[in-house]
């Protein structure tokens, strides 16, 4: 028998024919790498190629890598594999990978959603054989609102807290989640101000996206700068020193685990906002479908469960253990990089 | 119902005391009576009785969502609540209702009667019909136990600023044996009411645990100990030649313990009698293992009162002949009560005085609590002598001085996943000791479960490690490769029948992970035993 296309070994996701890694989590020589979170764009490669849109992003979470921008659509041959990249509607620059060889069509999807988002070209659904998925969100109580709807809830949330009087203290990771509320913030209400890690992400994607004015918090702005405004800050600046200088203030979070009652109440948050960059259930099982693949491979998320119900179903759906963590990791990059600012 | 959900929505969206206090007054000033009426007796666990059970609940939800049942199951295990799960598969409905809290209420308690068909037919038009929130409250009057971050404290100062009635007059009121079914809001909060007067007990006055050092208090001589008794928080009430007992928890448990019965006729009408009941084998304090197997019991057998009778050891006296004498200070209360136990000390043995203690120097008292394991108890009370008896929890005149706990180092060996504020996180562990097996090997044993006492990043972390480290799953329950060392501290230990380890702790909790440790240097079950005593 053929061995399989792809193959899931202790760096990554392996195409043996290309010698080409999927999002590698150990140091390779050549990694198609999906999107700029850090549990899929790790440091140590040798060679990246990823959407052309990502790379001042993974520049400046990496540094100085040796890297290949590429286009949506556009091929490129490793050693008679036909790779290319498809917008995956994650977050800005993120991609699917379509892999092919004889024939047989491979989609990995690294992390996506099938909302238009108004920033990340939104994901496209591509015909292949295998369909490798991640299902952060695969179970029946995920089931997302339409961010219109979701984005007036949290405008009309901070207008009221700035009738009040309060500031409006808003937690979204920062690469990704920030800009896409930011993006459909109204900056009619008030001032939006950002914690560092957001304020200087948004700044490398300000050079692909038009975003409204936002002004750094720094140690010399105002208490009553505070006041009514709207404050951009990753999770982890959650019962830090850095917010105490808002009082009085409100807190709200920006997440697909804000379905539940308890993880906004674990989190000690005042207000839960559920919007997430990943599919809900019926986002994945629908982009399953349209693929037209027979055999599914979950890769992150609740996986045991979601393949026991693909095979239900009656697909061909196995779980392949890989390191990638969703949007927990998500919230480690915004940890990560709050350390280094 | 659209009031009430809109409320369970604001006291959602805060984790400010005073803001959620607010909203409830507000929607106390909003609602009408009947609504008022069943929205306290929720919120103080006073609900009706369940109208479906909840295998049917779980299936009729299913078959809405077009989900299999194990997919369900599933879920609900991630989400940790029932009613939760439920509002969450339903597709959303997006409508809304105009029918008030009551009338579904009411609703509900025909429910019960009617056959599975009509039921089915009512939990799906209203599932498909009512929009998240209200979906949610539904389902949680239907599931009970209406935990949802709303104290009866804090429902009592709403309603205190609602109606400006004091708040211990309030919590007075709300006591007691009253059902929504039997009596109005006029009835209950806003009139003065003798006839129910007979039955009810005081609000519990309950100590802090100290603060710092005893030296802080100031003068040993202004203060009793006493030692803290491991029993159930009690009062005993004798009014008219009747008996009432009730528990900590408010719960009348009179007929949980007929002992106490032959106290009619002994101790004055009038009386009530602040105490705890401890379980008296062989004519000395058991264990608080010996009084559960009286806990659960309504109907108490002959065989089980003479095998674990029970006793009221009693330390203040609330009411002395009719009267409310809580405001005297606690030297008169206990001369009273002092009196009372001469006077009937024969003809009632189920009923024993706790003893104050006086000393001369905090050393002393320190000594006393030394003893406190050898004694039974969990060590000592002081009270301020001329402290009168507050309502709740209050700093100042009663502190607890619990003897340190038991600690033993344990492996952790299975995890859970926790429950509301913890559901999607492992948080609730197993854990075990070495013992020796028949062929001698060594091989660890479960001796207790707990999940308390770390911090949420050290939840975060372990959580991480179970779910990389899992060995087999039994539904929610994982069993882990043994590698993690926690010392474990508990209250109290016994011998066990019911346990696989053949012994029983009591309160068992996180003490702090041992990181240091490899499971090799953990505890075994022979040092555990040591601990009896």
């Amino acid at each position: 028998m053929r061995q399989p296309l792809l193959l899931f070994n202790a760096k990554g996701i392996y195409c043996a024919q290309a010698d080409v890694y999927l999002d590698p989590w150990k140091p390779v020589d050549k990694a198609i790498i999906t999107h700029g979170h850090a549990d899929h764009s790790r440091w140590g490669h040798k060679r990246y190629i990823t959407h052309h849109t990502n790379i001042p992003i993974i520049k400046h979470r990496l540094g100085d890598i040796k890297v290949t921008g590429k286009e949506w659509g556009e091929t490129f041959q490793v050693n008679g594999v036909t790779f290319s990249l498809h917008p995956a509607g994650h977050i800005i620059g993120s991609s699917q990978v379509r892999v092919e060889y004889q024939g047989e069509v491979w989609v990995f999807t690294g992390d996506y959603k099938t909302e238009d988002d108004g920033l990340a070209v939104p994901y496209q659904p591509i015909k292949c054989h295998t369909f490798i998925t991640e299902c952060t969100f695969g179970l029946p109580a995920f089931k997302w609102t339409r961010q219109e709807e979701v984005m007036g809830h949290i405008n009309d949330w901070w207008a009221e807290n700035r009738s009040e009087g309060r500031c409006s203290i808003l937690f979204g990771y920062s690469l990704g989640k920030a800009q896409r509320l930011l993006k459909h913030l109204d900056p009619s209400i008030g001032r939006i101000l950002t914690h560092g890690a957001i304020e200087n992400m948004t700044n490398v994607i300000r050079s692909i996206a038009d975003f409204p004015e936002t002004t750094l918090v720094t140690r010399d702005t105002k208490k009553e700068d505070f006041r009514g405004a709207l404050i951009l800050a990753p999770p982890s600046a959650h019962g830090s020193t850095w917010i105490r200088k808002m009082v009085p203030y409100v807190t709200a979070s920006a997440s697909g685990w804000m379905t539940f009652r308890g993880a906004r109440r674990r989190r000690a948050i005042d207000k839960g906002f559920v919007l997430s960059d990943h599919c809900d259930w019926d986002g994945l099982l629908q982009s399953i479908q349209a693929t037209g693949a027979e055999k599914i491979i979950s890769t992150h998320g609740y996986t045991d469960i979601f393949s026991r119900y693909l095979r239900e179903l009656g697909y061909d759906a196995r779980t392949e253990k890989t390191q990638f963590e969703g949007e927990l990791a998500e919230m480690e990059t915004a940890k990560e990089k709050e350390a280094n600012t | 119902m659209k009031h009430f959900a809109a409320l369970i929505k604001t006291l959602d969206s805060t984790n400010k005391t005073n803001t959620k206090v607010a909203a409830l007054a507000d929607y106390f000033d909003t609602v009408n009576d009947q609504d008022k009426l069943w929205t306290i007796a929720i919120l103080s666990h006073r609900r009706p009785p369940r109208p479906v059970n909840t295998t049917l609940l779980r299936e009729w939800a299913t078959e809405l969502a077009e989900i299999p049942l194990w997919l369900f199951e599933e879920s609900y295990h991630i989400v940790g609540d029932l009613a939760e799960t439920i509002a969450l598969i339903i597709p959303d409905g997006k409508q809304s209702t105009e029918k008030s809290l009551s009338e579904f209420l009411e609703e509900m308690i025909q429910l019960k009667a009617k056959d599975e068909v009509e039921k089915k037919d009512y939990l799906h038009k209203n599932w498909r019909s009512l929009d998240y929130y209200e979906r949610f409250v539904f389902n949680k009057l239907m599931t009970g136990g209406f935990r949802i971050g709303v104290s009866q404290k804090l429902m009592t100062r709403a309603l205190s600023k609602s109606t400006g009635i004091d708040e211990d007059i309030l919590a007075y009121k709300l006591m007691g044996d009253w059902s929504p079914m039997k009596t109005t809001f006029e009835e209950l909060i806003l009139q003065e009411n003798a006839a129910d007067y007979i039955s009810k007990p005081y609000p519990f006055y309950l100590a802090y645990a100290i603060e710092g050092t005893v030296e802080d208090l100031g003068a040993v001589s202004e203060w009793y100990a006493e030692h803290k008794w491991d029993g159930i928080r009690s009062q005993v009430i004798i009014r008219q030649n009747e008996l009432f007992v009730w528990s900590r928890g408010e719960e009348l448990v009179t007929d949980k313990y007929p002992e106490f019965e032959k106290l009619v006729g002994v101790v004055p009408n009038g009386t009530v009698l602040d105490g705890e009941i401890l379980p008296f084998p062989d004519g000395k304090i058991g264990t608080f293992n010996d009084l559960q197997t009286r806990i659960g019991r309504k109907n108490v057998s002959k065989a089980l009162l003479a095998k674990t009778p029970v006793i009221l050891k009693a330390y203040d006296v609330l009411e002395w002949e009719g009267n409310d004498i809580r405001s005297k200070p606690f030297k008169e209360r206990r001369a009273i009560l002092e009196k009372l136990f001469k006077k009937t000390n024969a003809h009632a043995p189920v009923m024993q005085l706790s003893e104050t203690l006086v000393f001369d120097h905090w050393e002393s008292v320190a000594k006393e609590r030394e003893r406190s394991r050898e004694v039974r108890s969990e060590g000592l009370m002081l009270k301020r002598k001329d402290s009168p008896y507050l309502v709740g929890r209050k700093k100042g005149d009663w502190w607890k001085w619990k003897v340190d706990p038991l600690t033993i180092d344990a492996v952790l060996t299975y995890a859970m996943r926790g429950h509301g504020r913890r559901s999607n996180l492992f948080t609730d562990y197993t854990f075990a000791l070495w013992d020796e097996n028949e062929t001698g090997e060594r091989e660890l044993v479960t001796f207790a479960k707990a999940y308390s006492g770390l911090t949420d990043a050290e939840f975060r972390e372990v959580d991480k490690f179970i779910k990389a480290n899992t060995l087999e799953r039994f539904g929610p329950v994982r069993s882990v490769t043994p590698e993690l060392v926690f010392e474990i501290a508990f209250e109290g230990i016994a011998l066990s029948k019911r346990h696989k380890s053949g012994v029983a702790t009591r309160f068992p909790r996180i003490l702090r992970w041992r990181k240091d440790k490899k499971i090799e240097e953990a505890n075994s079950l022979d040092d555990l035993k040591q601990m009896i005593p």
